[in-house]
């Protein structure tokens, strides 16, 4: 497998020198749908063990899989989203071995001919650098079942709820450099395929997740050994485990050793990577075509109807931001990581001042959905009521700070902005005879300090503050500062 | 009763329809003919309340004016189609005690036409094989004996009981499934027709699998005419199985015109191999006599690849059989033998389990679709079944339909041939290339040889023709006259 990336990436410390990471993903995405892959079963999470099972998951004799056509549109839609070449002849594969999660001793996957071949992601990272990774194919498959080792005293059970439902192997290019591109990468397919609605992207549950290939390589030089490490289930194992693998080569390639090429295992408790088997005990799978199944067919006029159903996409949507509500492209990037977010983000925005919008989804809202652990669909303040909040601030209602506590009210108790500022008299002071008689005792009281304010005019603050007291923070701040500079004579 | 066991599906239908007798009564002497055949080892499951069972409600039907196709006619099921609650052993001890939640396809089809199930019936080990005698459940013993003797004969394999079943009147007729000559070959040597339809006429689902691209159900009676009744009812698309093919399935009896003039049969002449019996070239060259006389135009054709053909099939077959029999491991139904870890315990099930034909061909297959070992042998047996497919289409551009003999030999003697599995294989020889390309075969009963054993020959024909092989078929047959009764040595 060849990188497609030219540039040389960010560069680690080694005691000989610097070293470069290459990473690349194999992302197994649980395709969102109702039914398994080949049989009609439910594919839904969380059901008594074996309660989703049909005769054909459970391989009994003479049972036939039957494709799920709507699996198969996932994929494409997924491949289209990708950027990816879809292919009208794609074939479905036994690879066999035996294991008791999975009943027919052969996961039905496709091989030498996948549904998806090759596309492209353009992930962002801090800094406003981006970089194309390089996607190499997609592929359906069958998940297999579970095994649960700790049910019985001497037995294993097997759990076949999972057995047969359909994953798409997205395979990348080696075209990544560090954890954070790691990470940032799986972050971007995340987004892309709720965006696109084929995964649910929930790595707690097990919808997504990444085998990872790690290799070393003295900066320019030629690609080292990889080893690949499975099954890791988050974005902050991705990046503890790149870091700790790639640490591991370093070290023993600069004690004189060598790679050797193997699979090995993640263990979140300790934060390390552990040998399970090397490339000799790498199993033969003995890939045929599966014989129960045609070769898969697609016609171009379904693929178009597809890619005419795709919704606008994080890439599009972030451009669509900055140039229509004047964002940057940080602000872009996060109000378009999360598809609900975005609509959030619009439905504030709309007719209002766009980048007041972002500061307030990504700072208060983000902020304290993030503090609570929230979705943003799960959020207390509607979309609509941070609008109004927003439109309150814009037209001078309520200063920005008085908005922080309307923000915090609808928050904890609900209710409408507008009714929140008017019962509670939160409306901004703009009568400038209330706010001159303010001045006019602060003043008055505070001889010492006038004059020092004459001396050094960004004392001006101190009496901006006593003012704000004084009027419960409803004085309207720019009149405030400028009845105060004529007043002070500054 | 005994003469009910005698009729033909086509009579038995017939004099139900006018009342002549019952279903019940039908059902019961061919129970009683089972009873009595059972030194035959015809079957391995009886299933007599079933029949009697499903005879009333076939009585209450004709009786109500509601006789479907099949009705009240009684059948043997080879134990490979996975029946309802009814033991299905697949001749394997592997699946020791697996009763099917399910009804394959096939059978579903014979019974919601109103057929009675006798019972299922023995066969070799996972179909594989070509004498019945790989079976656990034990050899099958054809019903036919050479002229003065008493050598027990193979009834052929591996739908072997079915072809004992109806040939000994057990029933008036039986499926079979057909993965490289399973149901013509026996058909042959046991002096009844059997068909191996177009790959896709019938449903899969349901029936164990072997090799899944080469595997085909097929009926398995003592007329054509029967076969072709009953394939009607066997026979449909089915959304369960993706490579069942949507095709319309014709009124085969109708096609059955007794005209063959202006035909045009082809005669292969890569079937005319080393080593073959006279007695078989004999009866090659009486039956294209038989056609000529009726009218057909005999054409000489070529099939340059059949000599690849077996080579190529005992690479495909067992390569997808040895994937097909992976789910057979202890865990979910059938055999289970304990071992300390689940690799030992894979490892005595399968050791138990599995008799040594299925074991070889699992390794066999293993083998080829080894690393290293893939476009060597499985890639290159690919390509093989594609040349052999070509030489068919090439040969169906100048003929309607091939004419071959169906086996190589006679039924031999229970043993004789166990100890060698390349002569065992070279039964296929004339069978194979059918299958190879998906093509529909049909084994007509063509006669006695010298020795009083029946010998059959093969109609090859074009995809979805079957009705050209059930007419060409009938004139053979014709032609042939009856075969004579087997006798009943066998009863107690």
């Amino acid at each position: 497998m060849s990188t497609t990336r030219t540039e040389t990436g960010p560069l680690v410390d080694g005691a000989t020198g610097k070293w470069e990471i290459v990473i690349g993903m194999e992302v197994h995405a649980q395709v969102l749908s109702k039914a398994k892959l080949f049989s009609g079963a439910s594919a839904a999470f969380g059901a008594e063990p074996n309660a989703h099972v049909s005769f054909v998951d459970a391989a009994m004799p003479g049972m036939l899989p039957v494709i799920n056509r709507y699996c198969v549109e996932q994929a494409v839609r997924t491949g289209l989203g990708l950027k990816a070449q879809i292919n009208n002849v794609s074939v479905f594969d036994r690879k066999n071995y035996f294991y008791p999660d999975l009943p027919a001793g052969y996961q039905i996957s496709q091989y030498k001919s996948p549904i998806v071949g090759e596309g492209e992601v353009i992930v962002d990272l801090p800094g406003g650098r981006a970089i194309t990774v390089g996607i190499e194919r997609l592929h359906l498959e069958q998940d297999a079942g579970k095994s649960l080792h700790d049910q019985h005293p001497h037995m294993s059970f097997v759990d076949l709820n999972r057995a047969g439902v359909a994953l798409m192997e997205i395979v990348s290019r080696p075209d990544l450099r560090s954890s954070e591109e790691a990470a940032a990468y799986l972050r971007k397919l995340r987004a892309i395929v709720r965006y696109l609605g084929t995964c649910d992207g929930n790595m707690e549950e097990g919808s997504m997740r990444a085998d990872v290939n790690v290799s070393v390589r003295k900066p320019g030089g030629p690609l080292g050994t990889r080893c690949e490490i499975k099954n890791v289930n988050s974005m902050r194992f991705v990046a503890q485990a790149v870091e700790y693998e790639a640490r591991r080569q370093i070290d023993i390639i600069e004690a004189g050793g060598k790679i050797d090429q193997e699979t090995r295992l993640f263990d979140a408790k300790k934060g390390e990577t552990r040998s399970m088997r090397s490339k000799e005990e790498a199993h033969d799978y003995r890939y045929f075509p599966d014989p129960d199944l045609l070769p898969l067919e697609l016609e171009d006029a379904w693929i178009e109807q597809i890619k005419k159903s795709l919704p606008e996409l994080p890439d599009d949507k972030k451009a669509r931001f900055m140039r229509d509500y004047g964002l940057n492209a940080y602000d872009a990037g996060v109000l378009v990581q999360e598809r609900e977010s975005a609509a959030y983000f619009e439905e504030v925005a709309k007719g209002r001042d766009g980048k007041l919008a972002a500061n307030w989804v990504i700072n208060e809202l983000f902020g304290r959905l993030n503090k609570e652990g929230l979705e943003v669909g799960k959020s207390p303040v509607s979309a609509d009521a941070l609008g109004s909040i927003i439109a309150m601030i814009g037209d001078g209602t309520i200063s920005g700070k008085i908005a922080k506590d309307v923000f915090e009210i609808a928050w904890e108790e609900g209710g409408d902005p507008k009714e929140i500022v008017e019962k509670r008299g939160l409306r901004q002071v703009t009568d400038t005879g209330a706010i001159e008689k303010a001045i006019d005792e602060v003043i008055a009281a505070n001889p010492a300090k006038v004059e020092q304010v004459k001396a050094k005019p960004a004392m001006l603050g101190w009496f901006v503050g006593q003012v704000m007291q004084a009027t419960g923070g409803k004085a309207n701040p720019k009149a405030v500062n400028e009845l105060l500079k004529r007043k002070l004579a500054l | 009763m005994s003469e009910l066991t005698d009729l033909t599906i086509a009579d038995a239908r017939d004099g139900l329809k006018k009342k002549s007798f019952s279903a019940r009564e039908l059902a019961d002497a061919h129970i009683k003919a089972i009873e009595k055949g059972r030194a035959l080892n015809a079957f391995v499951t009886e299933t007599p309340d079933l029949a009697r069972k499903m005879a009333l409600e076939s009585d209450r039907r004709i009786a109500a004016g509601e006789a479907r196709p099949l009705e009240g006619l009684p059948l043997g099921i080879k134990d490979l189609f996975c029946t309802k609650e009814v033991l299905t052993t697949a001749g394997s001890h592997i699946l020791d005690g697996f009763k099917p939640p399910y009804e394959s396809t096939v059978t579903r089809n014979l019974w919601d036409a109103g057929a009675v199930m006798l019972g299922k019936l023995n066969m070799d080990e996972f179909a594989m094989g070509s004498s019945n005698e790989t079976s656990y459940y034990g050899p099958v013993t054809n019903p036919w004996r050479r002229k003065g003797a008493n050598t027990k004969l193979v009834p052929g394999g591996s739908s072997g009981g079915s072809a004992a079943a109806v040939a000994a009147r057990m029933v008036l007729g039986a499926t079979g499934t057909d993965t490289g000559g399973s149901i013509r070959q026996p058909a042959a040597v046991t002096g009844i027709a059997g068909i191996k339809p177009t790959y896709g006429r019938c449903s899969r689902w349901g029936i164990v699998a072997f090799a899944s691209s080469l595997d085909q159900a097929g009926p398995m009676a003592r007329t054509v005419r029967d076969c072709a009744i009953m394939l009607k009812a066997m026979a449909s698309h089915d959304p369960m199985d993706s490579t069942s093919v949507n095709v319309r399935v014709p009124d085969y009896e109708r096609a059955m015109t007794g005209e063959v003039r202006g035909l045009r049969v082809g005669i292969p002449k890569e079937y005319r191999i080393d080593g073959m019996p006279a007695e078989i070239e004999a009866l090659w060259q009486k039956g294209i006599q038989w056609l000529k006389d009726a009218g057909a135009q005999i054409v000489d054709v070529s099939l340059p690849h059949t000599k690849y053909a077996l080579p190529a099939y005992y690479i495909v077959a067992p390569a997808e059989a040895s994937s097909n029999l992976a789910r057979y491991d202890g865990v979910r139904y059938g055999l289970r033998v304990p071992g300390k870890d689940i690799i030992s315990m894979y490892e005595n099930t399968r050791a138990a389990g599995f008799g040594r034909e299925v074991q070889r061909r699992i390794l066999i297959g293993t083998y080829v679709l080894s690393a290293g070992y893939y476009d060597a042998y499985y890639i290159k047996a690919q390509k093989l079944r594609t040349l052999i497919a070509q030489d068919f289409d090439q040969a169906f551009e100048k003929v309607d339909v091939l004419l071959t003999p169906t086996a190589p030999g006679p039924a031999f003697g229970i043993g004789e041939k166990t100890d060698d599995p390349i002569s065992m294989y070279l039964n296929d020889v004339f069978t194979v290339t059918v299958n190879l390309a998906g093509l529909p075969g049909i084994s007509v009963p063509a006669g006695l040889n010298n020795e009083g054993l029946p010998l059959g020959l093969q109609l090859i024909g074009k995809a979805f023709d079957e009705s050209t092989l059930f007419r060409v078929g009938e004139v053979i047959e014709r032609s042939a006259g009856p075969t004579p009764r087997p006798g009943t040595w066998w009863e107690v």
